[in-house]
């Protein structure tokens, strides 16, 4: 095992360290602030303890990252393979373009959490978010799913404003009593039983890296968001 | 008509030089001489020369020499002077009159040191402060031009033919190890004296032969690091290019050679694997700083010389060797009639510099 | 119904002489302009469909067919074109917001056009290109602040990875679904054959042509279409698109119907779905986002590719250039409002942004005054139409050119302008098999070779007149500019003198 103590270090200096390293497992001590931990990373174990910085897991492919923490703006971003665990909030723009790999939030997440998230294939991103979401949750959303639970939450909806702008693909689940606004191409239903099913799988997984237990999660209702359509705009243009 | 630094003015020229690698000390009669020799590649329209070791008595001092157009302006530098500079000695540069130099500005000479008070408050370092007042006046005090700023060196030129600006500044009453000689042709009337070459900065003299092709390049890149380039001659570029490199850059000249006139690429690809990652490294780090066209240049420095020819070596240039004598100049000429019995002559390849510096002291 | 009727711009005509009823005309226009008529044994042709590309005039055996424009005329009008008159008509109709594709074609000034070029005469000597020596290689990437010297004074080997090109000219990106599998592969060979580099646009890199990868750059752009950790691998430089000069500020959208088969797999977004590229970088709001972006980049790929920036030229462009060059990019890329695109709101297209001369002149300018100049490479594209321009440029302070209009017609493009159509009967803008085939990546791959290889040649012409042997002597050496017919402000934005001067 492989331990890095962040103080005093450059991120650069991190990042070669840990693509260099031929150790699978990764401990990375006082992270402060260090930007793009395991950008572009397959096959590592990491534990972070500490805030680490924007852009951690970008581009991953394949590692599991446990942040005791919590982590800041644009974690996984494009990310192709692996798993995120957060114990503690995350930033805006959480999950950017993910096209594969899961996210696991303890608390909250910030902006536009799962933009422009999509799935190919065998690739199918999840994103679960413990607490509650900001504003244009799954903005542009082509594919994977997002899990709202609003666990510890007094929000209503356990989401922001615009949930769901221009998404075309993919699935929004909240976890909630009251559906937020929502724009016209959404389509929106209570989960049935085969929702739920998929729902149980991940809220277990959340519970087993979280604690809580999953029936008392699953007691609340859900809501399934989905696109009418996967081309939003055909309407839009003409031409002479 | 426009004055020299408002047009640019192409010019072509005769170069000469003359080194003792012993630090033997030679008037300038030698020097005049040899450029004489040239006459016809000049047209009477600049004329100059360098020397170095010429002020033994002030080494540790710069020595300014200025043109000022009238006393008013003259009272305005020496005020700058005065709030940068600690000035030991002051004086006119003695001439000699002669019907063939005409229209002279006021030409004094300082020997000055930067005020400590100056350099804590600017916390620059002492060569970087001094070219950056010599920028100064040059760019800010109309009518006064710094055209020498070198410790124990010194230039003298003028508009006129190179012989008569010898006779003039009476260069037989200077001893040097080191001398450099212009002879300019340039295209049309420059108007003032002070783009007449050699161009120096701090203790670096260039004098140069050729029009380059690359001026403006060269021109807008270096101006990037605080050089303001108010001549718009080719010799007032490659001066500077010369002092980035070797004095900001840390370059010795043999590879600041190397970045001028850099070795084409298919030259760099041929050469072992080692010397081609320098040279590609150069070349490239430095790409903006290649000169191209022609030129002939002689660069005067600190206890040494270096001649240069363009890579293509558009520009003649011969160099003579006589016991620890080194002679360089655009035409054999002008080499033999002042030492008939050479050991050496040799006409250099384009793109290799001709590096010659003071034999090292066994005290120093 | 005839309210909405709007008269064809163009007319087939045939030459009932020459005309041979042979069908080529039929079979090659994939528009169905063409039809053969059994019961009076003629070739007829609805004009209405036609979008003028050229492609029966050019395949007629015994050219029988020529296009010409309809000299059917409204009541003529200054201020209301034809044009003008005939988007209304299709907007009333339509409710659509009208839709173009190529580069702007509004008669806006061409600065290129009104710059001339220097030779030396007499007072320093032309260098004849054909016997000395005349180098074209460039290198773009940043380069380094300091000489380090290691304890025994050599020089340290402290630069960052750089591209190489042979000659200052470089394939602009165009994304594989804007155009075709054997588009994609002609520029790919040509650019291997060149030694110059192509940018696979923001469709990701389909899986044949990652052997090409030396000579790829690999774009990102806000959708991540295909963007993962091999991707990102496979090319010498990554391209961050913010903008593109065809349509600063807005995002691309490829329609569902165009994800087919391989398109599907390198964009990595199921068949039939959207793709959608937002307008902005999601996580690009403020200019330290954009050193995250560049910084995450240069991470994941252990910093042994240069980074691209590529931005539209916009009214502020020298101060998005100042902060791209101080974020750590190595070459900033600029797209001037005449560059091509595969489809952009016809408003857009033509009102938005600024002349690449202008921008690249200032944008030069601004880094210089900054003395950042020499921190990165500095790419312009936009409608460069020939070698000249690209002298032009470089001499206005450019490292390298990049070109798409030009590399495309090379393939066959006769700029018809309909790309977002998706039938191209050249083969190039379109993914319909039969119309993809048309184009032969080997002939391709020939035609941009010469293509670039004549330009190259003629900037070794251009370079030799002016006494210049070497393209870096050449770059930002704006004396050997001057200006013809244009105003003191505009010489002074060029930073060149008039014509005489």
């Amino acid at each position: 095992m492989l331990k890095i103590d962040c103080k005093d270090k450059h991120f650069s200096e991190i990042g070669k360290t840990i693509r260099e390293s031929k150790d699978k497992e990764i401990v990375i001590d006082n992270c402060l602030g260090h930007r793009y931990i395991a950008s572009g990373v397959g096959g590592k174990d990491i534990v972070i303890n500490g805030t680490p910085g924007n852009a951690l897991g970008s581009y991953l492919d394949g590692c599991k990252i446990v942040v005791n923490g919590s982590a800041q703006d644009a974690v996984g971003d494009t990310m192709n393979d692996g798993i995120i665990i957060i114990h503690g909030n995350s930033g805006d723009a959480t999950g950017y373009a993910m096209r594969g790999g899961k996210i696991f939030i303890k608390g909250d997440a910030g902006y536009r959490a799962g933009i422009h998230m999509k799935a190919y294939k065998d690739k199918f991103p999840v994103l679960v978010i413990g607490g509650k979401a900001g504003s244009f949750l799954g903005e542009y959303q082509a594919g994977g799913i997002i899990l709202v639970l609003g666990v510890n939450t007094d929000s209503k909806t356990n989401v922001g404003y615009f949930t769901g702008n221009g998404m075309h693909g993919g699935k929004i689940i909240l976890r909630s009593d009251e559906l937020p606004d929502l724009p016209p191409q959404i389509i929106s239903r209570k989960a049935n039983a085969e929702d739920l099913q998929e729902i149980e799988k991940y809220v277990q997984e959340y519970c087993s890296y979280f604690g809580g237990e999953p029936k008392d999660i699953m007691e609340k209702s859900f809501y399934v968001l989905t696109a009418d359509s996967a081309n939003p705009y055909k309407q839009l243009y003409t031409s002479l | 008509m426009p004055k020299e630094g408002e047009v640019r003015i192409p010019s072509g020229c005769a170069i000469s030089g003359i080194f003792s690698k012993s630090g033997k000390l030679t008037n300038g009669e030698k020097i005049i001489s040899s450029i004489a020799t040239m006459h016809d590649r000049s047209n009477g329209l600049g004329g100059g020369f360098a020397g170095y070791g010429i002020y033994p008595q002030y080494a540790d001092f710069y020595a300014f020499h200025i043109f000022y157009d009238d006393n008013e302006i003259r009272k305005e530098a020496e005020n700058f002077l005065y709030k940068n500079f600690f000035i030991v000695n002051m004086s006119m540069i003695p001439i000699r009159k002669t019907k063939k130099i005409s229209d002279e500005p006021l030409i004094l000479r300082y020997f000055v040191k930067p005020l400590d008070a100056r350099l804590h408050e600017t916390n620059l370092e002492e060569k970087e402060f001094v070219a950056r007042m010599v920028i100064k006046v040059n760019t800010t005090i109309k009518g006064a031009y710094i055209f020498s700023s070198g410790k124990n060196m010194g230039i003298f030129k003028a508009v006129g033919f190179p012989e008569d600006v010898g006779e003039y500044y009476r260069l037989e009453e200077y001893d040097a190890y080191c001398w450099t000689a212009h002879g300019r042709y340039p295209t049309n009337t420059p108007g003032w004296w002070g783009g007449a070459h050699p161009f120096g900065m701090l203790d670096y003299s260039v004098v140069h032969n050729g029009e380059i092709s690359s001026y403006d390049a060269n021109r807008r890149y270096i101006e990037m690091f605080g050089y303001k380039c108010t001549l718009m001659t080719d010799t007032e570029v490659i001066a500077y290019v010369i002092d980035y490199l070797c004095r900001r850059k840390g370059l010795k000249m043999e590879e600041a050679a190397q970045v001028i006139a850099a070795p084409f690429w298919t030259t760099i690809e041929k050469k072992p694997p080692e010397e081609r990652a320098l040279a590609e490294y150069l070349r490239n780090t430095f790409s903006s700083l290649l000169i191209t066209g022609p030129f002939s240049i002689m660069v005067g420095f600190e206890n040494g010389l270096m001649a240069l020819n363009d890579r293509l070596k558009l520009r003649s240039m011969v160099v003579g060797e006589k016991d620890d004598m080194v002679y360089i100049a655009s035409e054999e000429c002008a080499i033999r009639v002042i030492e008939p019995n050479l050991d050496r002559i040799w006409a250099p390849r384009g793109g290799e510099p001709v590096i010659v510096t003071l034999d090292k002291k066994e005290d120093k | 119904m005839a309210i909405n009727y709007i008269y064809p711009v163009y007319e087939v005509v045939r030459n009932a002489s020459r005309c041979v009823n042979c069908k080529i005309c039929e079979k090659q226009c994939a528009n169905g302009v063409h039809k053969f008529d059994a019961k009076n044994g003629i070739m007829i042709a609805d004009e209405s469909k036609c979008v003028n590309c050229h492609r029966c005039v050019a395949t007629c055996p015994t050219r029988a067919l020529k296009i010409v424009k309809s000299d059917n005329t409204y009541r003529e009008n200054a201020n209301w074109s034809a044009e003008s008159m005939k988007e209304i008509y299709k907007q009333a109709e339509s409710g659509g917001v009208l839709l173009s594709s190529m580069g702007n074609p509004q008669p806006l000034p061409v600065y290129w056009d009104k710059i001339v070029i220097n030779a030396a005469q007499v007072t320093n000597p032309s260098v004849d290109p054909l016997r000395e020596p005349m180098e074209t290689t460039v290198f773009l990437g940043s380069k380094p602040d300091e000489i380090v010297r290691d304890k025994d004074g050599k020089i340290v080997d402290n630069m960052t990875s750089q591209l190489k090109l042979s000659t200052p000219i470089m394939f602009s990106a165009m994304s594989y679904g804007s155009i075709s599998y054997n588009a994609h592969a002609s520029l790919a060979k040509a650019a291997e054959k060149l030694g110059i580099f192509y940018n696979t646009g923001e469709g990701g890199l389909h899986e044949d042509f990652y052997r090409y990868g030396k000579n790829t750059i690999v774009q990102v752009a806000s959708g991540r279409f295909g963007v993962y950790k091999d991707y990102l691998e496979a090319g010498a430089c990554i391209e961050i698109k913010v903008g593109q000069g065809a349509k600063p500020g807005i995002g691309g959208h490829l329609p569902g119907t165009k994800i087919v088969g391989d398109i599907s797999k390198t964009r990595m977004i199921p068949v039939g779905s959207d793709a959608i590229s937002p307008a902005p970088h999601h996580d690009i709001y403020s200019i330290e986002d954009l050193r995250q972006l560049v910084y995450s980049l240069k991470e994941a790929t252990g910093y042994k590719k240069p980074i691209a920036v590529k931005v539209g030229a916009v009214h502020n462009v020298s101060a998005v250039a100042s902060g791209i060059a101080r974020s750590g990019a190595d070459i900033i890329v600029i797209d001037g409002f005449r560059g091509g695109t595969g489809a952009t709101p016809t408003r857009i297209r033509d009102n938005v942004g600024i002349p690449i001369e202008l921008a690249l002149a200032s944008v030069d300018k601004r880094l210089r005054d900054e003395g950042i100049r020499g921190n990165v490479s500095l790419v312009v594209g936009g409608s460069i139409r020939n070698s000249a321009d690209v002298i032009k440029a470089i001499a206005l302070g450019a490292d390298a050119c990049y070109i798409a209009t030009a590399a495309l017609m090379a393939m066959g493009c006769h700029l018809c302008r309909s790309c977002h159509l998706g039938k191209c009967n050249w083969g190039i803008a379109t993914q319909v098999p039969e119309l993809v085939q048309r184009l032969d990546p080997e002939e391709g791959c020939d035609r941009l070779v010469n293509l670039v290889n004549a330009w190259t040649h003629e900037i070794k012409e251009m370079m030799g007149g002016m006494g210049i042997n070497s393209i870096e002597a050449l770059k930002g050496n704006r004396l050997m500019l001057r200006g013809v017919g244009l105003n003191e402000k505009e010489l002074e934005i060029l930073g060149i003198k008039h014509a005489g001067e």
